[in-house]
């Protein structure tokens, strides 16, 4: 099953960006883009609101809220909300279907509540 | 290859020297006795908890009799719970020379201090006397550990470190890749390999113990820098330390301290067994390599995105940089620049062939990164195994 897992040979057509499976609803980012840098999804033209660094994710096309999100052709969560295609895949869009993400904000949440 | 050949057959890789404390309270006995002989591979290791635990005696034993050690030192204060006298039979039985000092009985500190490097100066002496034998890439066990990771590791570093699983497996080596909780989501891909029939629900079994126990600790194996990195889920972390293992058959479980039997790929199950009692399976990277260690690894490949400096006491970690932003920012600290695949400048393949390489080289005595500055790091905390099942490992 693992041969699943291609080697990371660019399949979409701009090189800054990576799909590692052709079953993937995500790109990531492999160089760090800029605000303001452009780049193609499908037929849309995406400006970069804010930078996003190396390995970030990128909806390759427009993701209804729910959907799984797949990463290596396997699902690596689901949407929390409508994505647009070219917009970047998150903590702030993407839940964890097992367990939630801790963030370094969620440190002051987490030491304020009592432990065991 | 050339290996440092022990009594009971195993070949090391490497000559080190163990300085064992057997409870916190001699900690600072233990590392003053090192200290003079810190360049010489003489190591550190101990167990902090003043009460008995089987999985801390188990994990000692391994270690101390591990084929990249030569000679081992305990240090007790005298009124702990370990069980001293039974580690020391265990270690003396395999001839290796084998001291203990107690520091109730020796006079306190400074005298024991004294004791323990008198005693390093004669034990060094008698490791140069140590036997060498061929050694075969079929000697060999690695493990794979991944710290420290971001959204590059799953593309390059994890996938390079699974080619150089699959080279090494097909030339008989044992290759063990480890942390079920970061394996919670790709169970079901991970137990379609499993090499025989009763072996699949096995290893289902090991990633639903740990989501259970992660679950109640509430708490996944994920740190905010795995965010920062780009990685959003707990499955995207496991899909990619899972392409560490690479696509040999999964021959069998080990839990830690268990020797692989057989050539072939081999999972560690780190989480350990019962009611959720002893906190986070492994408090940090620098366990999971310990343990890795105690099922016999003669070197673990540590693959890293954000950036982890770290080595380990008795065998060489090879620091595998998935991030080439990380590698040229801490490139004194790392063997190996997989980052290269994401800019171009080599393929996937060639950066597995390069770790297989480093690794024959490192067996024959080159020093890694964090070897060469010094790094022996070491943890070992309470944890309770039952006995691997008959299903686990191959007939």
């Amino acid at each position: 099953m693992t041969k699943d897992l291609p080697p990371p040979v660019n399949a979409s057509a701009d090189s800054r960006l990576l799909r590692l499976h052709p079953a993937d609803n995500v790109l990531t980012v492999i160089a760090t883009l800029e605000a303001g840098a452009t780049f193609r999804v499908g037929e849309t033209e995406v400006t970069v609101p804010s930078r996003l660094p190396l390995g970030h994710k990128v909806a390759a096309r427009a993701l209804e809220a729910g959907e799984k999100i797949v990463k290596y052709g396997a699902p690596i969560g689901s949407a929390t909300r409508a994505i647009a295609a070219g917009e970047h895949v998150h903590t702030h869009n993407l839940k964890s279907d097992y367990l939630p993400t801790f963030l370094r904000e969620d440190q002051g949440r987490y030491f304020a509540q009592p432990h065991a | 290859m050339t290996g440092y050949l022990r009594s009971d057959g195993r070949k090391g890789i490497r000559n080190v020297t163990v300085v064992v404390y057997l409870v916190e309270c001699a900690h600072h006995v233990a590392r003053e006795v090192v200290f003079p002989f810190r360049e010489q591979e003489v190591h550190l290791l101990g167990f902090p908890g003043c009460y008995p635990n089987a999985y801390a005696h188990r994990m000692l034993r391994q270690l101390c009799t591990h084929p990249n050690v030569g000679a081992v030192l305990l240090v007790s204060l005298g009124c702990e719970g370990f069980n001293r006298a039974g580690l020391l039979e265990e270690i003396r039985a395999t001839g290796r020379p084998t001291g203990v000092l107690v520091i109730q009985e020796t006079g306190g500190t400074r005298k024991t201090i004294a004791e323990g490097r008198a005693w390093m100066a004669g034990a060094l002496e008698e490791l140069t006397k140590v036997p060498r034998a061929a050694m075969k890439v079929s000697d060999l066990i690695v493990g794979t550990v991944c710290g420290g990771s971001d959204a590059t590791s799953g593309i390059t570093a994890n996938p390079a470190v699974g080619l150089a699983f699959d080279l090494l497996a097909k030339n008989g080596a044992r290759v063990v890749f480890e942390e079920t909780g970061e394996l919670i989501g790709c169970e079901q891909i991970m137990a379609a390999r499993a090499a025989r029939p009763e072996l699949a629900p096995e290893l289902l079994g090991c990633v639903e113990k740990a989501a259970r126990y992660y679950a109640t600790l509430g708490h996944g194996s994920f740190a905010p820098g795995n965010a920062e990195g780009g990685l959003t889920t707990l499955e995207e972390k496991s899909m990619g330390a899972y392409s560490k293992s690479g696509n040999s058959p999964i021959s069998g479980i080990l839990k830690p301290g268990d020797v692989p039997p057989a050539a072939g790929l081999y999972l560690l199950d780190v989480v350990p067994d019962g009611e959720v009692r002893w906190g986070f399976p492994n408090i940090s990277d620098i366990q999971e390599i310990g343990e890795l260690i105690a099922c016999g690894a003669h070197v673990t490949l540590f693959t890293t995105g954000r950036g982890s400096v770290v080595g380990s006491a008795i065998s060489p970690v090879i620091k595998i940089c998935a991030n080439p932003e990380t590698y040229r920012h801490l490139s004194e600290d790392m063997d190996i620049n997989a980052g290269r695949i994401l800019e171009g400048a080599a393929t996937l393949d060639e950066v597995g062939h390069e770790i297989y390489d480093r690794i024959l080289r490192v067996a024959e005595g080159e020093k890694t990164a964090s070897e060469a500055m010094g790094h022996a790091e070491f943890a070992l905390v309470y944890k309770s195994f039952d006995p691997i099942g008959p299903a686990c490992l191959p007939g």
